[in-house]
């Protein structure tokens, strides 16, 4: 219900030499509450499709609902549906402009219209959301290291209280650390505030560790949708279209094939060790192992 | 608002304009421009021919060709409005201070006409040549030059590199427009002053970005052992062909024709 694409086309620069079609009908619902992954290899359409979402850019055909209202509709305040869906785009370090962290992050709820401790109180609870501390806040956001710096960005949305998160590959060029520090937070505001989460990303053992619904985009057209499992099941055919599933799902297999009852299916490291162990008839306790 | 800006945007149609030597092109640009100031009155026709010609053999569509003249628009006004209400001569219509003479509607006529063609005389040259092309046949121009010590080649690239990157840096702003207005960004504002204030979040990273790239360009360079002009050959020497020399006679033959009809009729 919450965010409803139907039969969405887009076409980039229609009509001179350099047009090019993004996606062709789409149909699509991310409802209230889920937590969905978009792949895809470059080009395959997702960064487009999620700057739909909120209205960045307007779809060639078809058309976009939020709760269910066209948001291309007359009269549809599409800068306030911005702040209902929120969006963190690819490096969004490169967007930060202001003298200090806290006034950064300020940015977004005072677009919003709120009183200066309104804002602050916002970005002050952004901020510890995503592990910024006190000391921070009156730092020059480009002393920050980049993983800072990033986690600064997605408070800068955060603060805007968003009902819907989307993120673009927020992960990229983070080393391992800052990615599980980021893809945890992300799930830790998923779990407790309830938030939407739309996550797209390159790497399948992150979708498939966090995300309850995997979209697989393949040259502007929904390719898979489903739970990860369901969706890592046609492995063969996601090698197909540049993808692949995570590397545990290609063990399982290979156990498989070789004779064990083990469950093909694992997408994740847990799910596979407690599946292996099962085999061999142990049950999942640390140590054992 | 960036985006508007066509020159050092390349446009592949592969027209008989797009495979000329650029030094022909970049010649024939300049022979145009100073056309357009040599001319007076009725020259213009001749000169508008000859672009027109031009950009109807470029196979260009006439929407992106025109795109250029967007970002002129302003100033366009200014000089129409300045020439025709500050030229004195003969009346032919007042209202209070203000008065329109005969002399100021040809003047601003002639100086939209020049500013018109000067900006699509470079973006048709500027459409149908590569960056990279460009910078060869400047090289290759103003090659004598590096007898005097001017640094020609270190000129060529800086330009080639400025023009390069226009659309790279037309493209970041959009991110940045698009990631501010993510985050609430108004952009169409009321007022002078609001309007001014809405660029520093876009204009701030984009001059970041710009500094990082330029330096990440730097060291991609000197990577690559780059160490200006001295010996340094190219991939596709630049070779004049028949077209070359057809297109470039008549071009003489055009400067010829401007020049007769300024000196003979005062045109």
């Amino acid at each position: 219900m919450s965010i409803t694409l139907e039969n969405v086309g887009f076409v980039y620069g229609a009509g001179s030499v350099y047009e090019k079609t993004a996606l062709k009908d789409v149909n699509l619902t991310i409802e209230d509450g889920e937590f969905v992954g978009i792949i895809g290899h470059t080009g395959s359409g997702k960064s487009t499709l999620i700057q739909l979402f909120n209205a960045l850019m307007q779809p060639t055909t078809g058309k976009v609902y939020y709760q269910g209202k066209d948001i291309w509709g007359p009269g549809y305040n599409r800068r306030e549906l911005r702040f209902h869906v929120g969006l963190v785009f690819q490096y969004p370090e490169h967007q930060l402009f202001e003298t200090d962290v806290m006034s950064d992050v300020c940015f977004g709820p005072k677009n919003q219209g709120l009183s200066k401790e309104e804002c602050e109180h916002q970005a002050s609870l952004a901020l510890s959301a995503v592990g910024i501390g006190e000391d921070y806040y009156k730092k020059s956001p480009f002393e920050l290291s980049g993983g800072e710096k990033r986690r600064v960005c997605i408070a800068g949305v955060l603060a805007m209280n968003p009902d819907v998160l989307i993120m673009d590959e927020p992960t990229a060029g983070l080393d391992p650390a800052g990615r599980d520090e980021i893809l945890d937070l992300i799930s830790r505001m998923h779990k407790n505030r309830g938030i939407t989460v739309v996550l797209v990303s390159h790497s399948m053992e992150d979708v498939a560790r966090y995300v309850e619904r995997l979209i697989v985009m393949n040259d502007g057209e929904k390719a898979y949708d489903g739970t990860p499992r369901e969706v890592f099941r046609n492995y063969e055919e996601l090698e197909k279209i540049g993808l692949s599933a995570p590397q545990v799902t290609y063990l399982m297999h290979d156990l498989k094939a070789k004779g064990f009852d083990v469950d093909e299916d694992a997408s994740t490291v847990e799910e596979a060790k407690t599946s292996i162990l099962k085999v061999f008839g142990m049950t999942d306790s640390s140590g054992e192992s | 608002m960036f985006r508007d800006i066509t020159i050092g945007q390349y446009y592949p149609t592969n027209s008989i304009i797009h495979r000329l030597d650029p030094r022909v092109k970049f010649l024939g640009m300049l022979a145009f421009v100073v056309s357009i100031f040599v001319v007076s009155n009725y020259g213009y026709i001749v000169c508008a021919a000859w672009l027109f010609t031009i950009i109807a053999l470029t196979r260009i569509p006439l929407n992106i060709m025109f795109k250029g003249l967007k970002m002129i628009l302003f100033i366009l006004v200014i000089t129409v409005v300045l020439n025709l209400f500050m030229t004195d001569g003969t009346i032919i219509w007042q209202w209070k201070v203000f008065k329109i003479t005969r002399e100021g509607l040809t003047m601003a006529f002639l100086m939209a006409m020049r500013l018109i063609m000067l900006v699509l005389g470079i973006s048709q040259m500027s459409l149908t040549t590569t960056p990279n092309q460009l910078t060869a046949a400047m090289e290759s121009l103003f090659k004598p030059l590096s007898r005097l010590h001017v640094p020609v080649h270190s000129i060529a690239m800086m330009m080639s590199i400025a023009l390069r990157f226009i659309p790279i840096l037309s493209e970041e702003t959009e991110k940045i427009r698009k990631a501010q207005m993510a985050r609430g960004a108004d952009f169409e504002g009321k007022g002078i002053m609001n309007r001014i204030r809405a660029m520093i979040p876009l204009l701030v990273p984009l001059f970041i970005t710009a500094f990082r790239r330029a330096t990440d360009l730097a060291m991609a360079m000197e990577a690559r052992c780059y160490h200006g002009g001295e010996g340094r050959t190219q991939m596709k020497p630049l070779k004049y062909v028949n077209r070359d020399y057809i297109a470039l006679a008549l071009l003489v033959l055009y400067l010829a024709v401007i020049i007769l009809l300024k000196v003979l009729l005062h045109w």
